[in-house]
């Protein structure tokens, strides 16, 4: 059984300036024990499509479809109902360890307060178990770093306490929005392989959202690529690496810089995304594609499968064109 | 910490210096003095006068023989008007009283306009917003001249439930009018300043973290959003408070309080030099003493300011 399921998933807000899709009709599923990567650039949809999980949307944002996790519906459930789940069952981890930690609170507070109010933990049991978990997630020094504030610790430690303090409840999900972003180069491959040392160390299963594929290419079991608020590919990492046959995954994967590239300029997907107040008609990528025909931006399309396996793409021109 | 206190104290004397030498100066270059009047004194009584004060010497040696007076023997010299009365009893008189109501009104500034705010925050664009928006912007622009006696004929003379002047010690039907008068836009301000920073408190990143985390509403206002909100608070609250001291002259004329704001005026328009200064310093040393406890208070909650 899938341990989340997510079907025609819809978000939109309404902002003085009209209503936004952010979220057209996404359906996907996370497998106990895998991750699941979810790639795109910035206002594709990615983040507001977890936030909408959790119950995280902003105050203007509505979210329709269901949201199945271990078989039950957590779409839209009052905040009681939420913050049972939350922490306890999906936790989260956010882009900027610099903002996402309470600069006001001692670490250990922000730690222990999880514990305390989920599992009913003393505070010297909490401030224990605490401890062992940053030293899990490799922090020197546990045991006196925990008293410190955020600000006191350096961007790759900050995250690392971060995630510390999402699997204090031992979550069954772990949705990581855009872990690495906000880090240099050298930590994001630390924190990468942390992640992946403890979903395995942990067996629990990671939603991992990303812009960078070079991120997705070895840390994931599946991808989900998304633009303009719906899915264009999704499938095996390998499968989409080895063969994408959607014009936009292939865009992404030909911007990834090479060492032994000669030329100089860097490749991009010309144009801008979508200004998601005025979606394009059809395929949201019809008017960045070299492939469109009258049909792209017209009708959208559907996903349909390719190669009779779980590679799903949602595309009018032929694979045969593309590949 | 304690070396930073003590470094802000040290600043504090030759800020006060400045302080007096300046007011000394410019008072003494306002036409007329404590002795002139309507009907002129004869030059040879008038020079008499002034000479028992030592008000015919130059100014710095007026200054020096002042200050040298505060320094040795704690006296702030003797009222030129009230000449039954020293300074230091006419502040002594005055000045508790003041503080009295300065600091309830205080109280009911922080105690009203904090949580105003904070409700309005949390109920943004719902009718609770608007209304605490709109009864403290009301309560801002109507200025204290015109609350004074609107209390007074609402509640003394209408409904006769309070006195409509006087002190009686500090009793707290005397206390309610003053206090309501002088807290009001003070409150109406805090509200504004709390509603603000806590809005933006509620949209940081820190706070969808407290909420992903499964925390109930509770424990993350309490937790996570109250404390940073008030830092802009605190730092206003520091001069609010002296302001809230300094800002009574109106009551004392109302209510006739007898506070220190009343003497103060008074002492401006008689060109009563020594009870001018006398307040002067005792407000300018209340300025730094608030304004120190305010910036302790924000190192406090915030660790990212260490002294």
């Amino acid at each position: 059984m899938n341990l989340l399921e997510v079907t025609n998933l819809k978000v939109r807000f309404e902002t003085a300036d009209g209503i936004v899709n952010a979220v057209n009709d996404v359906n996907f599923s996370v497998e106990e024990g895998k991750i699941l990567a979810i790639v795109g650039e910035s206002g594709s949809g990615k983040s507001q499509t977890v936030f909408a999980m959790t119950g995280l949307l902003d105050h203007n944002g509505s979210a329709t479809g269901s949201v199945k996790f271990e078989g039950e519906e957590i779409l839209n459930l009052s905040n009681q109902k939420l913050n049972k789940i939350r922490a306890e069952k999906i936790a989260m981890i956010f882009q900027d360890p610099m903002t996402s930690l309470n600069p006001y609170v001692r670490v250990s507070d922000q730690m222990t307060e999880v514990l305390m109010h989920h599992q009913g933990s003393s505070k010297a049991e909490a401030l224990k178990h605490s401890i062992s978990m940053l030293d899990a997630v490799r922090i020197p020094d546990a045991n006196n770093q925990i008293r410190m504030y955020p600000h006191e610790f350096s961007g790759g430690m900050r995250q690392r306490v971060m995630i510390a303090m999402s699997l204090l409840c031992r979550p069954k999900l772990l949705i990581a929005d855009e872990p690495t972003t906000a880090l240099d180069v050298t930590v994001q491959a630390q924190i990468m392989q942390l992640l992946a040392d403890l979903q395995k160390d942990f067996g629990m299963s990671i939603i991992l959202i990303t812009h960078d594929l070079g991120v997705v290419a070895g840390n994931s079991d599946d991808m989900l690529v998304m633009y303009g608020g719906e899915i264009m590919e999704i499938g095996k990492t390998e499968s989409l690496y080895s063969k994408p046959t959607h014009p936009y995954t292939q865009g992404l994967m030909s911007a990834v810089p090479r060492l032994n590239d000669s030329e100089e300029r860097l490749i991009t997907i010309p144009g801008n995304p979508p200004n998601m107040m005025k979606p394009p008609e059809g395929c949201p990528f019809s008017p960045r594609c070299n492939y469109a025909n009258d049909q792209c931006s017209n009708v959208s399309p559907i996903l349909s499968n390719v190669d009779k396996s779980d590679h799903y793409r949602a595309c009018h021109v032929e694979i045969e064109k593309i590949v | 910490m304690i070396n930073y206190i003590i470094k802000r104290i040290g600043i504090a004397i030759p800020t006060l210096l400045i302080l007096i030498a300046v007011s000394f100066y410019l008072m003494h270059a306002a036409p007329g003095g404590p002795f002139t009047s309507e009907r002129p004194l004869p030059p040879q009584v008038l020079a008499n006068i002034e000479a028992k004060y030592g008000l015919d010497q130059p100014i710095w040696r007026q200054m020096i023989n002042y200050l040298s007076g505060i320094i040795t023997e704690f006296d702030f010299g003797p009222s030129y008007k009230y000449h039954d009365r020293t300074v230091n009893e006419i502040i002594g008189r005055g000045f508790p009283i003041t503080l009295k109501y300065g600091f309830w009104s205080f109280i009911a500034a922080i105690g009203v306009g904090i949580p105003l705010g904070a409700i309005a925050a949390i109920r943004k664009n719902t009718w609770i917003d608007y209304l605490a928006v709109g009864v403290s912007i009301g309560a801002q622009v109507l200025p204290n001249f015109v609350m004074a006696p609107l209390l007074i004929i609402v509640f003394t003379l209408w409904l006769d439930w309070l006195p409509g002047g006087g002190w009686n010690g500090g009793s707290w039907e005397y206390l309610v009018m003053p206090v309501i008068a002088l807290s009001t836009s003070y409150m109406a301000s805090i509200a504004r300043i709390t509603r603000s920073s806590m809005l933006e408190v509620l949209n940081t990143n820190y706070i969808r973290t407290a909420k992903s985390k499964g925390l109930p509403t509770k424990v993350i206002f309490f937790r996570h959003v109250l404390k940073p909100s008030l830092l802009p608070v605190i730092s206003y609250l520091g001069p609010a408070f002296v302001g809230l001291i300094t800002g009574s002259v109106l009551i004392d004329i109302y209510f006739s309080t007898g506070g220190m704001g009343y003497f103060f005026v008074n002492a401006a328009f008689n060109r009563d030099y020594s009870v001018m200064m006398g307040i002067t310093i005792v407000v300018g040393g209340l300025t730094i003493l608030f304004s120190l406890i305010a910036d302790l208070l924000y190192a406090w909650i915030d660790p990212k300011i260490r002294y």
